[in-house]
């Protein structure tokens, strides 16, 4: 058989699942926090007789974008979007540590601070509750203060503090549960110069225009590589008329 | 088959949701106490399609691997429970809550339901009620020969009674707090449901250990802002439009893969 056709049906599907990774990048264009995905094409050497110069595409999500998305404004008192790089620490159901920059907090019923996927925010020393309060605010270093339930405001009562952290971006890596963890199984300690924008949140970072341009970048690529199966297709019939001819 | 589509289709479906909420708040930007909605979305979990790090030869590994998304998801529709804007209304009957609280009143099947809207009314008993006719709780009763009601802040109702100059005490209106008001249920009729996630109603006396006072002749309006509902609108649609966009790529790819193979 033609390995012609092979070549070009891997870089069909390959460019199938890339496309899978921009669609994913577009239905999170309203995900809080979300960083999109960047996916490459590598080539692969195929093995065996033939052309040694043969290679399929293989794709590959390589890296995360990381650049900040836009600030919008809310004035929600639980909501925290962090300006600049760093992450907030949560704590997932196995008790693990892993890193988010969806800063839609709320409690539950025990006063204890949650992201919006059900994850214990960690301060500090540990998760963070807050009792019965008038009001929340959550300074620009995560520090969280309440003005407890019945007393005036002379009385605010600082609660505890998030967590702030910067580890380096090469370590992190996004879990399946769309949340970060460091690749290297290193803690990372609370970082001073992280600051948060309060009553505020960090939008997705996915860039519309960039986005819709590979999409169609994209759908030309596989039609190309349609193109080269209908190619080899045709080389095929004309090699059979050859040899009806004779 | 071609998983773009099936994460576009998810994207349609989040912002389908988004923009039921929107439309509910406008819908409701004259609804007494109403608190504006807003949807939470979370990326599905990624597929691991080649895992980065592994071997690509006794010696070597994959410097990175293939995640795919597989879309969107609304995790949750939250109520804000900010304070909406007060109206004055000079209606006796009326009450606004300034601050944390709301209003306990009894459903028909003998359940509690808690609300912020103060535009109540008086029933053939002479019993105050919302407008939906459910009775405030603890029940508070106006005598028949009623010339006048004052509510305190502190909820004390007094009416002064025809041919008597002293007002007489008829009854104290309680609210009721709760640890996250978030978790409240929406039922509809401008009132919510004790649920797990709220933790139980902690009655109390307005005005005093953090709870608002009530406010006579006033009324809460509903806490949407229009300016920013339109605009979540204008970000909706983009969004669709973007992901169905998404949808008609993907479906020229396999029309074009049938056409030509």
């Amino acid at each position: 058989m033609d390995r012609m056709a092979y070549i070009a049906m891997t870089g069909a599907r390959q460019t199938e699942l890339a496309q899978a990774v921009t669609s994913n990048n577009l239905a999170n264009i309203s995900t809080t926090g979300f960083r999109a995905d960047l996916h490459g094409f590598r080539n692969l050497q195929v093995a065996g007789e033939g052309a040694p110069t043969r290679h399929n595409a293989i794709a590959e999500t390589y890296a995360t974008d990381f650049s900040p998305g836009a600030t919008v404004t809310t004035g929600r008192d639980l909501d925290v979007a962090i300006a600049g790089q760093g992450f907030l620490v949560v704590q997932t159901a196995d008790g693990g540590e892993a890193y988010t920059r969806a800063g839609d907090l709320r409690t539950n019923s025990a006063g204890q601070l949650l992201t919006a996927k059900g994850d214990a925010v960690l301060g500090d020393s540990g998760p963070i509750a807050i009792p019965p309060s008038t009001s929340i605010t959550i300074g620009t270093d995560g520090t969280v203060s309440v003005q407890v339930l019945g007393q005036g405001p002379q009385t605010l009562a600082a609660v505890g503090r998030l967590r702030l952290v910067n580890p380096p971006l090469e370590s992190l890596e996004k879990s399946a549960d769309g949340l970060f963890r460091r690749t290297d199984g290193e803690a990372s300690p609370a970082d001073a110069s992280v600051k948060l924008t309060p009553g505020a949140l960090e939008s997705s970072n996915v860039n519309v225009a960039e986005t819709l341009v590979t999409m169609i970048s994209l759908a030309r690529q596989y039609e190309l590589q349609v193109k080269t199966m209908t190619t080899a297709e045709e080389n095929a019939d004309a090699a059979a008329g050859l040899l009806r001819i004779r | 088959m071609n998983q773009a589509l099936w994460v576009a289709k998810t994207g349609l479906d989040a912002q389908q949701t988004r923009m039921t909420v929107v439309s509910n708040n406008l819908a409701n930007v004259n609804t007494n106490g109403f608190k504006r909605g807003r949807v939470v979305f979370e990326d599905l979990i990624y597929q691991n399609q080649r895992q980065v790090g592994g071997q690509s030869s006794q010696n070597t590994v994959l410097p990175s691997g293939l995640n795919v998304g597989t879309g969107v998801r609304v995790v949750a529709t939250e109520q804000l429970h900010t304070q909406g804007s007060i109206l004055q209304t000079e209606n006796s009957l009326d009450m606004a809550i300034l601050g944390r609280g709301y209003f306990q009143v009894l459903l028909p099947d003998a359940t509690l339901g808690y609300t912020r809207d103060g535009a109540f009314q008086q029933d053939a008993q002479g019993q105050i009620v919302t407008a939906s006719g459910y009775p405030i709780q603890p029940p508070v009763t106006l005598p028949p020969q009623t010339q006048s009601i004052t509510i305190g802040v502190d909820g004390t109702v007094s009416a002064t009674l025809q041919g008597q100059s002293a007002p007489v005490q008829v009854g104290t209106i309680q609210t009721v707090d709760f640890v996250n008001p978030v978790g409240l249920q929406p039922r509809g009729e401008n009132l919510y449901l004790e649920t797990v996630a709220s933790g139980t109603a902690q009655p109390g006396t307005p005005g005093l250990n953090g709870l608002g006072g009530i406010q006579q002749g006033a009324l809460e309006g509903s806490n949407v802002n229009v300016v920013e509902e339109l605009v979540n609108m204008i970000e909706t649609q983009r969004a669709y439009e973007m992901n169905s966009k998404a949808i008609s790529t993907n479906d020229q790819m396999l029309q074009f893969l049938n056409n030509n193979i």
